[in-house]
């Protein structure tokens, strides 16, 4: 037998209570990290050039002479520090994360490694046309695919972002209107819309104004009626609705909306309720926009980049803007811009961005498309929409659910505060659920629910994951009931507590300032 | 199918928890008569991940890819080397798949990384403050100019002619519906730029001076006094940068006196992937700050004390204001904001002004060869690593005979300005690091043949 002479031993846990604090500030695998202006050097980098070569040069006097102060670090520090960073940040890698109208499912790790391949990610925007056929051809695929799947009739592919395509399909509807001399003011939007309706139409020269909801959580069909007339240019509906109620009057809706002679937008944020069950475009709409982001599974990236190409009807389509890529009849791909406009698309309401729109973002919405299929997609929908109505039925008897009585829900569950303890809110509920490990779900939207809670767990998650889900949500909520007042000190667990927003707001630090030089003794 | 975890067993399961006999039936809201009954006809079905991949190699393919040819396009996006730890960061899941910072408890990661890239960001334009980002650099650049109109109650904005025709394009479209007044025009191939006609055509209703630094053409000019008759008449001086690198090398437009800087990051850690993402940086003046569009990360403390970062300032966003916002941007472009940060952190200061250098030494090198091809003249009396040459010939024609040689030989004019007979022999010419001597080699004969 030999001996161990390191005084190695295998360990067997003791029940001494330990050091709550330490030196360091880390607990373990929750670690602290400083920000890069105080441990980084401007004198320090993490890549390494070629010699320079030495010549005089051409900078018209204009050189810097002023430090900048930013800070390098050697690539070992740099990757720890956002490492050490990333492990501060909850994903949808890591759980579910309901957060209602945002859709966070899966992201195929495909669709990574596609839009990476050198053909699309080292491909510069204004290289010469035949360069860059195949990069046209998968905008081409992408934009037939959406039609197919909407039912509509054109589509613009260059705006950025859900509300970017907002914008576009209200410009569209303006130049539509101008085209035929009718310059309309008003833009009609439900109570229940996404902030980004509202903020769009004014920033479009629309002024707002709302229309109510009935009970059922539904757009009010007679006081829209009442209110359409020939100063109304759009109504923007989102649909499936931000209750996540499909509006079942949808037709008569745009039926009346068109009578009036305006148009019908629709918010296309919940789309991955309907994806393949039914068409847009067959419930009379005029313009839509697609978050890729959200129903084709691009990622989020903690706030973008998004991409929201906007369908179009035949009403609108001509007034699309510039520039977009056209399929000719011998099969090459052709970009329509400024240049050709004039015969080709003359209606066009000008240019959204400076290039193309996210092809980045295509690539990956088109593989992910490609992989599910027309018929993975419509069980996208569907296992969506069993998911939450899963939930919506789980939990109804401990949340008040407040249009669970009208029927089934679409791709999202809502609940409201109603029976919580005094003095307890939605936002305690929802950091307790950080505790138990969860994403909370969208708080306090939309607004005509008292201090709603909007749970959208997409389809992506399995039952063992939405069961979880369940249990920690009953717990919470019994608690809340019970008016447990330690949920308002929750999350406990997380990498911080509660934080003082009002303080940051009243006292704005955007920027880091580096701390004064200590004043020299006298 | 791979991305979807139910079983046919889960789904019956659930189904009758939910009580209802079959999936049809939760979508009973949907009138019978639009539903559709089985998969979208004439739509292919589901594909395995090797079958997909294959179709979109086969995609990629028919580019010709920048890093594979001798490569000089700029205007707008720039090609620079990107260091592999970049992309690994931000493919870390915790990045990757998060949501914007609502719940900063549990976004710190994502919370401190924006608030040290409006920290960069501001540094780097010398300006007091930046936002968390916006699309790109064309739409941050019309922000701008509706930020200036809230702020100084003008509609006028007077638009050098050096700043890029596209971002140009972008704000005439949206001036058409909000009725503000843009000065614009085209620009001469000449040396100098158009500073004494900004400065003239300044008056009381002059809301902002818009500005790009470097210009379309690759040129720099001292922004000084065009602040000073701006400021002078009570208007703002808004300074456009598509090329951030070059910053390491000359003068930020904070520092010339720019009350708003805005521009376009690609070039720092995000690739040319066709023209996006990208991603918008903006920053302006702290007492602007209330009427700054995006989203703003802030420093704070939590409950026992502890330093941490919250979205802040959020009364001028759209989920609070609604049609009263100060813009209606929602998602903006974290992911390729955290790119350029963590490649900013990479170079650090002293990395940035060798990268620089090293792309204004290249510059130099093939501006002085191509001027010397008969018939070639430089354009530029100043300019970082992008100049433009006018042709004796007519440029577009000249740029795909080089197409034909393999070689992506720079932009031409008559691309950004069809129909501009006065700009049609333009070429605009980037040059970056990226750049070897047999690139300079083929692109010198290429150009030498194309306007022979």
């Amino acid at each position: 037998m030999t001996v161990n002479p390191s005084g190695w031993r295998p360990t067997t846990p003791a029940n001494e209570a330990g050091e709550a604090q330490t030196v360091t500030g880390n607990r373990a695998l929750m670690l602290e990290e400083p920000l890069i202006f105080e441990i980084g050097s401007t004198e320090q980098t993490g890549v390494d050039f070629a010699t320079i070569p030495q010549r005089g040069s051409n900078l018209g006097g204009l050189e810097r002479s002023r430090p900048i102060g930013l800070p390098g670090l050697s690539e070992p520090e740099m990757v720890r520090h956002y490492t050490r960073l990333s492990r501060q940040n909850y994903a949808i890698d890591l759980g579910l994360f309901p957060l209602g109208s945002c859709t966070m499912k899966h992201n195929p790790r495909l669709n990574e490694k596609v839009a990476r391949m050198p053909g699309f990610a080292d491909v510069h925007p204004l290289q010469p046309q035949e360069t860059v056929q195949g990069a046209l051809q998968v905008i081409n695929e992408l934009a037939f695919w959406l039609l197919d799947l909407t039912g509509m009739y054109g589509v613009a592919m260059s705006p950025k972002a859900g509300a970017h395509g907002e914008l576009c399909g209200l410009l569209c509807i303006r130049a539509a209107l101008e085209a035929r001399g009718d310059k309309r003011a008003v833009v009609l939007v439900p109570e229940s819309a996404h902030g980004t309706n509202p903020a769009t139409a004014a920033f479009a020269g629309y002024s707002v104004e709302n229309i109510p909801a009935n009970a059922a959580g539904r757009v009010d069909l007679e006081a829209l009626k009442a209110r359409l007339g020939p100063d109304v240019a759009a109504v923007m509906i989102t649909n499936p609705n931000t209750c996540g109620l499909f509006e079942p009057d949808m037709k008569a809706i745009s039926d009346a909306v068109h009578a009036a002679g305006a148009f019908v937008y629709c918010d296309g944020a919940n789309f991955n309720a309907i994806v393949g069950k039914v068409r847009p475009g067959d419930l009379g709409i005029d313009a839509m926009h697609i978050n890729l982001h959200k129903t084709f599974s691009t990622p989020h990236g903690g706030g973008g980049p998004g991409s929201g190409p906007v369908v179009l009807s035949e009403a609108l389509a001509p007034y699309g803007p510039l520039p977009f890529a056209a399929k000719y009849p011998d099969g090459s791909f052709k970009i329509v811009e400024e240049e050709t406009a004039g015969e080709e698309h003359p209606g066009a309401f000008g240019r959204m961005v400076a290039f193309h729109g996210q092809m980045g973002m295509f690539t990956r919405a088109l593989a992910y498309i490609l992989s599910h299929g027309a018929d993975g997609l419509k069980q996208v929908a569907e296992d969506a929409v069993l998911n939450a109505n899963y939930i919506l039925r789980s939990l109804a008897d401990v949340l008040d659910a407040p249009f669970a009585a009208s029927g089934p829900c679409m791709h999202e569950a809502i609940f409201s505060d109603k029976g919580f303890g005094a003095g307890l809110s939605t936002i305690d509920l929802a950091k307790a659920l950080i505790d138990e490990g969860f994403h909370p779900m969208t708080m306090y939207f939309p607004l005509v629910v008292h201090g709603a809670m909007l749970v959208e767990p997409t389809e992506t998650e399995s039952k063992a994951a939405l069961d979880q889900f369940i249990l920690a949500m009953r717990s919470i909520a019994a608690r809340a009931k019970a008016g447990d007042q330690s949920l308002k000190a929750a999350p406990i667990h997380a990498p911080r507590r509660r934080l003082d927003e009002t303080l940051a707001a009243r006292k704005p630090v955007l920027v880091y300032r580096d701390p004064e030089p200590a004043q020299a003794a006298e | 199918m791979r991305y979807l975890p139910l079983s046919v067993a889960n789904r019956s399961d659930m189904l009758r928890v939910v009580g209802a006999s079959s999936i049809d039936e939760l979508f009973r809201d949907v009138p019978e008569e639009l539903r559709l009954r089985g998969p979208i006809e004439g739509l292919p079905l589901h594909a395995s991940e090797l079958a997909v991949e294959r179709h979109m190699t086969a995609l990629s393919r028919r580019n010709m890819v920048a890093g594979e040819v001798p490569f000089f396009l700029g205007c707008g996006a720039y090609r620079h080397h990107v260091p592999a730890s970049v992309d690994h960061i931000i493919q870390r899941g915790e990045f990757l798949t998060s949501y914007t910072p609502y719940q900063p408890e549990i976004a710190q990661g994502t919370l401190q990384l924006l608030f040290e890239f409006q920290t960069q960001v501001a540094r780097l334009f010398g300006c007091e403050v930046a936002n968390a980002s916006m699309y790109d650099g064309s739409t941050s650049m019309w922000e701008a100019i509706s930020m200036a109109h809230r702020i100084t109650r003008r509609d006028k904005s007077v638009i050098s002619s050096g700043v890029h025709p596209h971002y140009v394009r972008v704000a005439e479209t949206m001036a058409k519906f909000t009725e503000d007044r843009l000065d614009t025009a085209l620009p001469e191939l000449s040396a100098a730029t158009d500073a004494e006609r900004l400065i003239a055509s300044i008056d009381g209703e002059t809301s902002a001076v818009v500005v790009q630094y470097p210009d379309i053409l690759g040129r720099i000019t001292d922004l000084a006094p065009i602040a000073e008759a701006a400021h002078a008449a009570g208007a703002l001086l808004i300074a456009v940068v598509t090329e951030p690198v070059a910053l390491g090398l000359i003068k930020s437009p904070g520092e010339m006196g720019a009350d708003i800087v805005v521009g376009e990051g690609q070039s720092i850690g995000v690739g040319l992937q066709f023209g996006g993402p990208y991603v918008g940086l903006f920053a302006c003046r702290e007492k602007h700050v209330r009427q700054m569009p995006g989203r703003l990360a802030g420093e704070t403390v939590d409950a026992e004390g502890n330093r941490g970062f919250v979205l802040t300032l959020s009364t001028r966003e759209q989920h609070i204001r609604r049609e009263k916002a100060t813009s209606n941007i929602c998602t903006s472009s974290v992911l390729c904001a955290m790119a350029f940060t963590a490649h900013l952190t990479l170079l650090g200061e002293k990395g940035l002004r060798q990268l620089a250098s090293l792309n204004h030494a290249r510059a130099c090198e093939v501006a002085e060869r191509l001027a010397a091809i008969p018939g070639v003249e430089l354009v530029n009396d100043a300019f970082f690593n992008e100049f433009t040459l006018k042709l004796p010939v007519e440029a577009r024609p000249a740029v795909h005979a080089m197409v034909a040689k393999g070689v992506l030989g720079g932009v031409s004019l008559g691309r950004l300005y069809p129909g501009v007979d006065a700009l049609q022999n333009g070429l605009v010419v980037a040059v970056t690091e990226t750049v070897t001597d047999a690139d300079i080699d083929a692109f010198e004969a290429a150009l030498k043949e194309a306007v022979r």
